[in-house]
């Protein structure tokens, strides 16, 4: 009963916090706008892992990677 | 595809281009959350309303920052990722722990702390939302300290073991990762400087109130509060400055040399006070390296060595060697490195063919050149100096900016504690203009940091070249200009937003953020 009280006080200090941005909404879309940027479109397009994308596994990254530091000799 | 130059090089300019981007909001939220807490200290402890709203004021600013600023720093993850894979992958295991700390502190603190700061003013108590903004202010600050102890490592690799078999550098001790002098001087250095230039922030903003002959009262604590922290924290710069200047010098000689523009070495070395370089000096010509120089005598000895006697090495001893010094040339490094590079690869073969002795013996021959390995890939020992100019300018930027910064504060605080700061049109101008400055010389310090290290992704172990992946470059050009214009737009909306809220000022500010 403590616990959902606690959880119900937590839950509302954030809302009403939120209800009551000025300023700050307006920095909310900002940060959900360059997230998506970020995340979805700059990630996600153009910065696949390319030790993850070409390998499957770890083993075949270290031979790779091992192949990489030694083919110069 | 193979590395080219063409690729390397874009891959470094991106990730110049991120990373400076990046600090041009890192070190005002490092900064302005101690002002705040100090503010709002006061507040509690007097219990005067007007420090309530300053301190809400420049909290306000404060969040402005933080939200363009947040997840900039992820995109050099990604770029990790992509562009510096062999990179990503030979320091995997010691880079893990500290970001995964600093991902989750980040989280946790932000999620909570910050919600208290700035949704909690009257719903919790007085001591608590300061304990919470203090918090803040101690957690970003870690977080930051993270990084820079993974940077710290780049550039002096200590309490780690290369594994041959995975190609990793394997964590063998962390507390020796963690109290690295040069992450630890580091991480000093760095956040103490955006102590600074938040200060210079606070003390613009409010000089152009005083131009403005607006919010007075609220400029001229703000201003007392800005130039003591700025005060305070500029002569610990100084400090720090001067433990990294001498950790530089143990662990990377030639980037000090390239900071002076020293070519030969010398006893009692001084200090370029300021000077021009010659551009046409070429490593091994006779032409001179400077067209003029002010020098201030057995500094250079002082600062790297902490002796005024020392002898401090030049870019010609550190390429060709030298003797007397028992400094060796980089092609003696270049031959341990070739001998460590085959080495390695007749592990890998022996490993495969099953041969465990000769596996072993070629083991003993890598480990025993181990510590030069990255020299091995060098192409000529001239490989190794870094770009001297850039080094030089950038650190004499620094420093001399930041020599002025301490004079100002020193001028505000004085006339501010005088009561006589408003009158002093011409100091107010020059805090207004000084701010500028304080994201140049943040800029200057992370070049000299940097582009001073190179050819070294890691210091001596792995050279740029090899630490990037086999992309396009053509796609890291794309990028390149994509982030470019990413980033220019979030610095524009900052300003806006910033300029919008200071323009609404401290007494038409919002009650809640």
């Amino acid at each position: 009963m403590k616990l959902t009280s606690l959880l119900k006080k937590l839950f509302y200090f954030y809302i009403d916090g939120f209800k009551a941005m000025t300023l700050g909404k307006n920095l909310w879309i900002l940060i959900i706008i360059k997230l998506f940027i970020l995340f979805v479109v700059i990630k996600w397009i153009f910065f696949p892992n390319y030790l993850a994308t070409h390998f499957t596994n770890d083993t075949q990254r270290s031979i790779y990677i091992l192949e990489q530091l030694t083919k110069e000799i | 595809m193979e590395h080219t130059d063409l690729l390397i090089d874009w891959s470094r300019a991106q990730f110049a281009l991120t990373a400076l981007y990046h600090w041009l909001f890192v070190p005002l939220t490092l900064g302005l959350t101690f002002i705040v807490a100090i503010m709002e200290t006061i507040y509690v402890r007097t219990g005067d309303i007007w420090w309530k709203k300053t301190t809400k004021f420049w909290m306000g600013l404060l969040a402005i920052n933080f939200a363009i600023g947040l997840a900039t720093g992820i995109i050099m993850e990604f770029e990790f990722g992509t562009n510096w894979s062999n990179y990503a992958w030979i320091v995997g295991d010691i880079f893990g722990a500290p970001l995964a700390i600093e991902g989750l502190m980040a989280f946790f603190m932000e999620s909570t702390f910050f919600a208290v700061m700035f949704f909690g003013w009257d719903k919790v108590s007085k001591k608590m939302h300061l304990t919470s903004t203090w918090l803040v202010a101690i957690g970003s600050n870690l977080s930051a300290l993270w990084i820079l102890i993974a940077n710290g490592w780049m550039q002096h690799p200590v309490g780690m073991h290369f594994n041959p078999d995975t190609a990793r550098n394997e964590m063998e001790n962390f507390w020796e990762v963690f109290f690295n002098p040069n992450g630890v001087s580091k991480f000093l250095h760095t956040v103490s400087s955006g102590y600074v230039l938040a200060s210079l922030f606070v003390i613009a903003i409010s000089a152009w109130y005083l131009l403005k002959n607006r919010n007075i009262l609220f400029a001229k604590r703000s201003i007392i509060v800005a130039s003591s922290f700025g005060l305070i924290t500029s002569l610990f710069l100084l400090t720090s400055g001067d433990e990294s200047a001498f950790q530089v010098a143990q662990e990377q000689p030639m980037k000090l040399a390239a900071m002076e523009g020293l070519y030969i070495g010398e006893e009692r070395a001084g200090i370029v006070a300021m000077g021009l370089l010659n551009t046409e000096k070429v490593l091994g010509d006779e032409n001179d390296v400077f067209h003029f120089k002010f020098e201030i005598p057995n500094a250079l000895s002082f600062l790297g060595y902490h002796s005024l006697d020392a002898f401090v090495p030049g870019i010609h001893d550190l390429v060709y060697g030298n003797k007397e010094h028992h400094i060796i040339s980089v092609s003696q490094k270049m031959q341990k490195g070739k001998k460590a590079v085959e080495a390695l690869k007749h592990y890998k073969t022996y490993k495969k063919e099953g041969n465990s002795k000769k596996a072993i013996e070629a083991l003993k021959v890598f480990e025993a050149n181990q510590a030069y390995m990255g020299y091995g890939y060098l192409n000529k020992p001239e490989d190794a100096v870094p770009n001297v100019a850039l080094t030089f300018y950038s650190f004499h930027t620094m420093v001399g900016l930041g020599t002025w910064f301490l004079l100002l504060f020193i001028l505000t605080l004085y006339f501010s504690m005088n009561n006589q700061i408003a009158q002093k049109k011409w100091l107010l101008y020059a805090g207004l203009f000084t701010l500028p400055m304080g994201y140049i010389a943040q800029e200057a310090g992370w070049i000299v940091a940097e582009a001073g290290r190179q050819p070294w992704a890691i210091q001596d172990l792995l050279p740029v070249g090899m630490a990037a992946s086999n992309v396009a470059s053509t796609s890291v050009m794309i990028t390149f200009w994509l982030f470019a214009v990413l980033f220019t737009g979030l610095l524009i909306a900052e300003i806006k937003i910033m300029l919008k809220q200071i323009k609404i000022g401290p007494e038409g500010a919002h009650e809640h953020v």
